[in-house]
């Protein structure tokens, strides 16, 4: 039993791995987010995999024909909004099932990445290989380097704070920033009371619907930053398929957090080092249980959220207009 | 919502062939966006897929596929619940088939594996939705959720299981063993040979889904049971008054759901591959959702949707092979399409043709 924990300890407290644990949490963070503004104003959003990955394809192609990082982040961030507003046209203006929207987009922006990427590099549906100008590189962090010779701190600081790209800093921000907003804005009053009762809102002479679209725009916005994470700042270029699931773990992860933004955080965490061991532990035993196969981890983040949905580890309960497109008058 | 003001004829057969023609119409925005020509993809898609025998065969076993796919997320939806885990319960009831046939085709013939294999399918494929069925039904938590989840479950299970377990020895391949003969369903091109049907792996799995259409019709319209499904789908409230138990309907609908769904692995792993492998439903799990949509939750209508749907594999293979510029991707792109119109938007023309028949009969009310 010491052996098994002590080697645990040494793979999670291991800085190798928690600055893996920090890149591998950063875009399904961007992506909670960006569920959490949608889910919380009362719309469901199971496309958060699509916009990812069509933001990834679009950021990896303006990037490689452009050279330019910035561009890329521009055009993954226009593409998800667009999306985001095809979503929100579904669900909000023409009433339709939010989950069949979400489901299209998925089946969207899967085919067309790989179309277009295919008609316009040839290259087997990926965009060309990155510079170094047109990624987002590693940012260091002021006094990392007189921080140094410090034991312990000047390690931490050094490898777990500074030295990522400028989108996993633009991601832990996101988190106090959006608490601000759905907590201590006009703004997030009322988008979270439009997604719990939406007639109330409308009585107080609000507009649903338009609250609704700023709602899905900002999870646009977030999305397309997961996305553009992912092609252009930890790989150097788009590949086919590159967001993996990961959606649909931002999505397990903001249901995790029950709906909330720093619990998303550390759920998001939470997922990252599961992966993050999972590539460490590959193939290797753990004293006192053998070899894990590394399914059981990429499995264990969809386990423990149903285990949370079951109702075992607190409850987690959405948004009660979740889902549920907004009729002003009785037909 | 304002269902029942249009003609029937409309609300059945109208606006599902105008949202198809919307889907269409983007489809061809995209293809021009490649620099192809739209009318000529078109062509090549129609004729690859029923211009001839063999591509008329490949268009109905994949249309065999969606039928079992989208009868699973059609009953599901007349309980008022949307199954989306089709994916995964049709993954893991291979599994069920999977084994069946491994166990028993080097000792008997097809037709004594064929039953087990069902009954595995089935039984594999419903246990897959009994953990969301349950959840949904005592705990409340949505069917919709913990079905992605158990969709992502059941793929690392399902590598886990054929990397490590069913693998053949001494091979690399995640892979079981080919299926002898008592394994193998028969292939239609050698029961009917004078279809010429060329190398189309249509097989008998075909016969098992129009099978599981009736099935669907008499359990849903003619059936105790249906008709307190479908009582629980257009009023909860109702349904529980009348004493119909919501956990038994919530668990029981989505047992039959995943079961169907299940079955989809007999036309593949049975009928086609011979052996049990990595992703063999390769999405046919969620287009089930879109021939659902489309067919309105009707057998006729998903035979109808499925055709459709078989007609877009099969000559989205054929245009891709003709045009190298439209890979077979440009199919995912149309069911998006579809799902997007026919799904998502099927009330956008509504409102529009209510106010075009509503002035056409009565214009006064219009004007008031």
């Amino acid at each position: 039993m010491l052996d098994f924990l002590s080697a645990i300890f040494a793979i999670i407290f291991n800085l190798s791995t928690l600055d893996a644990a920090v890149r591998l949490s950063t875009p399904l963070l961007l992506a909670a987010l960006a569920g959490l503004f949608s889910e919380r104003s009362g719309i469901f959003d199971i496309g958060l995999e699509g916009k990812m990955l069509a933001a990834a394809f679009a950021a990896g192609a303006a990037a490689g024909v452009t050279g330019s990082a910035w561009l890329g982040l521009a055009a993954g961030v226009v593409i998800s909004i667009a999306l985001a507003l095809v979503h929100g046209f579904a669900s909000i203006t023409a009433r339709g099932n939010q989950i069949v929207s979400g489901v299209a987009i998925n089946f969207f922006a899967a085919g067309l990445t790989v179309l277009l990427g295919q008609a316009w590099f040839h290259q087997g549906g990926r965009t060309p290989q990155l510079g170094p100008g047109a990624r987002f590189g590693e940012v260091d962090l002021p006094g990392a380097d007189v921080l140094k010779d410090v034991p312990v701190i000047g390690d931490i600081y050094n490898h777990l704070v500074s030295g990522h790209n400028i989108l996993v800093y633009a991601a832990f921000l996101a988190v106090p920033f959006s608490w601000w907003v759905l907590y201590r804005t006009r703004f997030g009053l009322r988008l979270r009371a439009v997604g719990e009762n939406p007639a109330a809102v409308d009585t107080a002479g609000i507009s649903v619907a338009w609250l609704r679209y700023r709602a899905v725009i900002c999870t646009g916005i977030l999305c397309g930053l997961a996305g553009t994470y992912l092609s252009i700042a930890q790989s150097a270029g788009f590949n086919r398929d590159m967001t993996a699931g990961r959606g649909f773990i931002a999505l397990a992860a903001l249901i995790f957090a029950k709906w909330k933004p720093v619990p998303a955080m550390f759920a998001c965490l939470l997922f990252g080092m599961l992966d993050a061991v999972a590539i460490r532990l590959q193939g290797q035993a753990i004293p006192g249980v053998g070899v894990v196969p590394v399914q059981f981890f990429q499995a264990l983040p969809y386990i423990l959220t149903v285990i949370l949905l079951a109702g075992f580890i607190g409850k987690a309960i959405p948004p009660k207009a979740g889902g549920v497109a907004y009729v002003k008058e009785r037909t | 919502m304002t269902r029942g003001k249009l003609p029937r004829w409309v609300d059945y057969g109208l606006i599902p062939v105008m949202n198809l023609a919307a889907a269409f119409l983007v489809a061809g925005l995209v293809v021009l966006l490649i620099g192809e020509n739209p009318l000529e993809a078109v062509r090549i898609l129609i004729y690859g897929s029923l211009g001839f025998g063999e591509g008329i065969g490949f268009t109905l076993f994949y249309a065999t596929n969606f039928i079992f796919t989208g009868l699973a997320v059609a009953v599901a939806f007349h309980a008022g619940l949307f199954n989306i885990g089709g994916e995964g319960q049709a993954y893991v009831g291979g599994l069920g088939v999977g084994l069946a046939c491994l166990a028993l085709d080097r000792f008997v013939p097809w037709w004594v594996t064929f039953p087990v294999a069902v009954a595995g399918g089935a039984v594999f494929g419903a246990a897959w939705a009994l953990v969301p069925a349950y959840l949904q039904a005592r705990r409340g938590s949505h069917v919709v959720i913990t079905t992605i989840m158990f969709n992502f479950i059941a793929s690392s299970l399902m590598v886990y299981l054929l990397v490590n377990v069913l693998a053949k020895p001494g091979s690399m391949q995640p892979e079981t063993r080919n299926f002898e003969a008592g394994g193998q369903l028969p292939l239609i091109r050698d029961l009917l040979p004078g279809l010429d049907l060329g190398q189309a792996p249509l097989n008998l799995a075909f016969v098992l889904a129009l099978a599981a259409c009736l099935f669907v019709w008499v359990l849903i319209w003619r059936s105790r049971l249906g008709y307190e499904i479908r009582t629980f789908g257009a009023n909860q409230s109702a349904a529980i008054y009348a004493g119909i138990s919501p956990v038994r309907i919530t668990i029981v609908t989505m047992l039959i759901s995943g079961g169907l769904a299940g079955l989809m692995a007999i036309n593949e792993v049975m009928g086609s591959q011979t052996r049990l492998l990595l992703e063999f439903t390769a999405g046919y799990g969620f287009v089930g959702i879109a021939v659902a949509l489309m067919g309105r939750a009707h057998p006729v209508g998903i035979i109808l949707a499925s055709i459709l749907f078989g007609m877009l594999y099969q000559g989205g293979a054929e245009l891709a092979f003709e045009k190298p510029a439209i890979t077979r991707d440009m199919i995912v792109v149309i069911q998006g399409l579809v799902i997007l119109f026919a799904g998502a938007l099927e009330h956008l023309f509504r409102p529009w043709l209510e106010r075009l028949f509503a002035s056409g009969h009565v214009p006064e009310a219009q004007a008031a």
